[in-house]
Parts: C-alpha cells; structure tokens; sequence
C-alpha cells in the first residue's frame, strides 16, 4: 500500500502536467502562429508580425458577421437570463411537485448533442414557417444558454433569506422599495454573471447557428467560411485569439460576480462566529 | 432586576384571534392584552403557535379571525410597513451588502430626517446596544452576538410602539445567552417600549419578562408573572415544561369555590387553591410540588411535614444533587433537589430518607 503511495505522490504532479498541457497546448498554438509572417502555420517560425490583427478591421465581411455575432449574443444573454431569473426564483423559493423534475428537464440541453438539438430546431422553425435569420439563431441560443443561465442564478439565489425582505418591510420600506434596496443589489451580481456567461456562450457557438442562420453569418460561421482559404488562415488564428481572450475575461468575470453574489446571500442567515 | 413601574394602559389587545390552515389551527380563539411598557413572553414548545401570533402582529400574516389592535388601532389591512412595531428576526437579518450603520439606518431613511440627525440617531442606537465604533464593520465581519446587537440597534432606532423579538438568544452560546438575557432586560427598562418576546426556553421567559403567556397547540394555557406561572401553574402541561414537577395522585375530599382539601397516600390531607382551569372529573385529581420544595431532613431534624422513603438514584449536577426517592404508597418515586452544601452529593443510593415540604408548595393542577 505504502509502496503505490509514494509512487502516485511521486508521479501525480507530473500526471497532472501532462493532462494541463494536453489540455490547453492547442489552445496556445492560435496565439503562437497568430503572430507568425508566414501563413502556413509550421514551426520554425518566421518572424514575428502584427500584421493579421491590423488587416482585420479591413475586412468588411468581418466586421459585419461581428456585428451580427454581438446582436445576437446581446438578445440571447437577455432573453435567457430573464428566463432563467424567472425558473431560479421559482425553483429556489418555492415548493412544488414537479420542482425537480422541471429542474432536470431546464438543465437537459447542456448535455443533448447539439446537432440533434440543431437539426431538431431547424425542423421546427421550418414547420412554424419561421423565415432562417438571426432571430431563428436567438432562439437557438436561448435554447442552449438557459441551462448556463439558470445553474448561475440559482446559485446566486439559493440561501436568499426571505426574513431579509421581511425585515425591509418590517422597517417600512414599500414593496418597490424592497424590491430595489434589498433584492436588487442581492441578486445582481448573479444576473451580470449569467449575462456575461449566455453572451460568451452565443458569441462562440457554431452548430445551432450554422443551421439556423440564413444569410447573415456570425462569426463562428464566418470563421468557417474562411478556412476553406489557405491563405486566410492567419487572419482566422488572429480573430480565433482574440475572441478567445474576450471569452476567458468574460468568463472570469461572470464567475468572480456569481462567487460574490453566493457569498452574500448565504451570509445572511448563517455564519455565527 | 429592580421593577420598572408600569401603567395600565393596554399597548396590545389581541381578541379571538384564529389562525387556520385548511382544517389545521396554527392559533386557537387566542385573547391577550398585553400593558404598555411591559417585558411580555409568549413561552411554549415548537408548533404551539406563539410565532404565528407575533408574526400577526407585525403583519406578516393575517388572522382568519378575531381582531389585533396596537395602541388602540386595529391592525386589519395595515401592512407591516405601516405598522408601529420592529422586529428582530430569528435570523437577526442582518442586509449582507450594507455595514453595520447603513443596517440602522435602513429604516430611518425613508422619515427624510436629514443626514445629521440621522447620523445621531444611529449613534444613539449603537451605544445602546454597546456597538459604538463598528458602525463600518460589514455585516458578514460580525460575531453571532454582535449580529443580534445590530438587528436590535436596527428595530430600536425606529423607535417602535412595541419590540417584537422572535426567539433573539436562541443561536447564541449557553454564556452569551444569559449575559444577553440580562442586558435585553435592562435595555427595555431603559427605553420603556413593550417588548414581546417569543421563546421555547423557559428559564429566559422567567428570567426577563413582566408576564409570560404559555402556548400548547394554538391555545393560551396561562397568563401570569413568572413566579405565578412557576408557583401556582394551572394544569399539569404548564407545570411540566416549566422545569421539573412531581405529580402526585390524590382523591378529593372538599371541593368549595375557590379551595381543594385532598387525600394524598404520601402526603396525607392538604388544603390547596383550586386552579381556575381545574374541572372535577371523578373524584380524583392531581397535586404537584417542585423537586426543589422538598428538602432533606438530616440527622435528627424534624419538620410538622415530612415523608419518608429511600433513595434509589442519585445524580451530580455540581452545585446540586438530583435525588430520585421512593416514597412508600406513592406511585411515581419523587425527584428532590438539593443544593450541595450539606453533603446531599454524598448521600448512599438504598439510604432511608426523610423529606420536608411546605404544605403551600403542593398546588393542585388540572388536567
């Protein structure tokens, strides 16, 4: 027993190297040959260039599927967090039969295959006669933000003690009152942090909007589209590290909120000494 | 605990107040008067319906029927924020993203009294509750203890008619529990506002309050001041959850307006006050009298009351013994509390024993 011990506490630190880097080392490759003169990505590098970020606001095309990447990215964080707002609250306040069930059935999305759920969807907005634009696409990404959305918001409402309104009242504040001097600040954290996580989960989503756009791409779509081109390869690499950072700070953004926001609502009740 | 004089002048009247849930009765044709300036308690076990009733009062919940009336105002339709009480929750609370002074001042904000009296009228409330200095403290950098000072500073600086607390103590250490009974005490003398108190803990009712109301099931089992409730409880469920009782079996011999003259085995004939709840049933009835009214008779000694018996348990409590002694014809062995300073804690388990009592200590309890 002892002999397998010290060999995993000997042989864990570098396991764990190796599965960082198998998991993040492609990740660095955009960056790297981002940067690189020659457009085929190969090592040895030639020489280093900002070139392809520079021609990239040259490039109409681009410039509009960014436009339309952030419209949609906008109306699906909105759309899915006041869903989710909705489905937390109830979830977390109330007691119903069928809560959890509902909460599974919320949640299931996140692990459907995406083109099924794709194919699926394009099905039905085709049956409903619904015209494929970047509306369709909202609706696709509600679809699969709301999961996000609502894990977020009920970690940020759950703990919520309902004394804290209570009190509010109890000191003579009005509903409204109550609403925007105790429940608002509480629960806002949680709200930014779905917003930022629905917005970058939109921004870089693939499969549902390449089904359900019609001519106007989004970026991911856009991106496919030029790999068909060897030569606009750096430029892809560009804008893939771009967006990718744009994500990771998004993310880490809406996860420092939903800690504070979980934070706070739980020590309202709790936490003696 | 020096007595505040009090006056007569009802604060709170609560009349056949009933509160239903489907064919459940939280609250049972509940009638109450509570006096202004008064340190009052609503005392019973978990479900008996004393949270209810002050959550009634405050307005978070609204009686099915009967009527709640504050200071001579019935309370009917009146929302909480429009109603002359504070509340100190169990929970204490306390707004997590606000400090200790913008907790205090939460209230205060909406009377518009400007920000230098605001700013002296939470300085005032912390040092009643002795929180003078933490007033930028975060909320969730406080102890248990100071979390329940904030929410009192929070309710007394709204300066309310009547304080309700909902059981304040019960998420604090047994010391801290009593330090606060105490200073909660001589903070309502100091301030003169009703307060009203929810509890299960019996030994915090008797200790802070003017008058207790002990609750079972949804119905008020007995109005009356500490001693009173502790002295002279009505009926056999009072006595029992105020600290211990021996219930004795007796049969009754006279029954006249307000006395009993009963037949005991181990205690012979005793004349007792007749409760005002008692109803004859048969020809028996139930005295009681508290482990620690009967006393020890050592060597010699000898009282005009005594029974005599053997002690079977004995247990150690510090500084008193707790002795279970069989009393021949006496169904039930009898619990005796003796302090320890006359060996009580050496006495041999099988020793005879002889106990003295007051013959007033026996009260007679309905059922």
């Amino acid at each position: 027993m002892t002999a397998i011990r010290n060999i995993l506490s000997r042989w864990l630190p570098a396991y764990a190297l190796l599965y960082v880097v198998f998991l993040y080392l492609p990740v660095v490759f955009l960056p790297i040959f981002s940067v690189n003169t020659s457009p085929s990505p190969k090592f040895p590098l030639a020489e280093l260039t900002l070139q392809w970020y520079r021609d990239l606001p040259n490039t109409p095309a681009l410039i509009d599927a960014t436009r339309n990447s952030l419209m949609v990215g906008i109306a699906a964080a909105l759309l899915s967090t006041i869903l989710g707002i909705c489905a937390a609250r109830a979830i977390t306040r109330y007691r119903f039969p069928g809560r959890r069930a509902i909460n599974g059935l919320i949640m299931a999305p996140l692990v459907l295959p995406e083109i099924i759920l794709a194919v699926s969807m394009l099905l039905v907005m085709l049956q409903l006669g619904l015209e494929l634009s970047l509306v369709t696409v909202v609706f696709g990404h509600v679809l699969v933000c709301i999961p996000y959305s609502l894990s977020v918001l009920t970690s940020g409402f759950e703990g919520f003690d309902r004394s804290l309104e209570e009190a509010s009242a109890d000191l003579g504040e009005t509903a409204f009152g109550t609403f925007r001097r105790v429940t608002l600040p509480m629960v806002a954290p949680a709200i930014i942090s779905s917003l930022l996580v629905c917005f970058t989960i939109s921004l870089d989503e693939f499969i549902i909007a390449f089904f359900l756009t019609g001519t106007e791409p989004t970026l991911p779509i856009y991106i496919w589209g030029q790999l068909r081109f060897a030569s606009k390869l750096p430029g892809v690499l560009a804008l893939g590290t771009l967006l990718l950072v744009g994500s990771f700070l998004l993310l880490t953004v809406a996860e420092l909120l939903r800690r504070r926001a979980a934070r706070r609502t739980q020590n309202a009740g709790g936490a003696f000494a | 605990m020096p007595e505040r004089s009090q006056n007569d002048r009802t604060m709170i009247e609560i009349s056949h107040v009933t509160r239903s849930y489907g064919a459940f009765k939280a609250l049972d044709d509940a009638s109450l008067v509570i006096r202004e300036g008064e340190f009052f308690s609503l005392l019973g076990p978990s479900g008996c319906g004393k949270t209810t009733l002050l959550r009634m009062i405050a307005g978070f919940d609204n009686p099915t029927s009967g009527t709640i009336a504050v200071d001579g105002q019935p309370m009917a339709g009146i929302p909480a924020n429009r109603r002359p009480t504070n509340m100190v929750f169990q929970s204490y609370a306390i707004f997590p993203h606000l400090n200790v002074e913008q907790n205090v001042a939460y209230g205060l904000r909406r009377l518009r009294l400007g920000a230098a009296e605001e700013k002296r009228r939470v300085e005032e409330a912390l040092a009643q509750v002795s929180l003078t200095g933490l007033g930028k403290r975060g909320a969730h950098e406080l102890s248990g203890g100071q979390r329940q000072r904030v929410a009192l500073a929070r309710a007394l600086v709204m300066r309310p008619k009547v304080l309700l607390l909902d059981e304040p103590l019960s998420a604090l250490d047994k010391k801290l529990r009593e330090q606060m009974q105490v200073e909660l005490r001589r903070l309502q003398q100091a301030v003169g506002i009703t307060f009203i108190l929810v509890t299960h803990d019996q030994y915090e009712a008797l200790a802070m309050s003017d008058r207790i109301a002990v609750m079972f099931g949804g119905r008020i089992a007995q109005v009356a001041s500490p001693k009173e409730i502790y002295q002279r409880p009505v009926n056999r469920q009072v006595a029992d959850f105020l600290g211990g009782m021996n219930f004795v079996k007796a049969e009754i011999v006279e029954e006249n307006g307000s006395s009993l003259v009963v037949d005991t085995l181990g205690f012979g004939r005793v004349k007792t006050e007749k409760p005002k709840a008692f109803v004859r049933n048969g020809g028996g009835a139930t005295l009681g009298i508290r482990p620690e009214r009967l006393r020890v008779l050592w060597d010699d000694a000898s009282s005009k009351f005594e029974v005599a018996g053997r002690v079977i348990e004995r247990h150690y409590f510090g500084e008193i013994t707790h002795l279970i002694v069989e009393i021949p014809g006496l169904e039930k062995p009898l619990s005796v509390t003796e302090t320890n300073d006359f060996g009580a804690d050496d006495i041999p388990v099988g020793a005879p024993i002889r106990l003295a009592y007051d013959p007033d200590a026996l009260v007679a309890l309905a059922d």
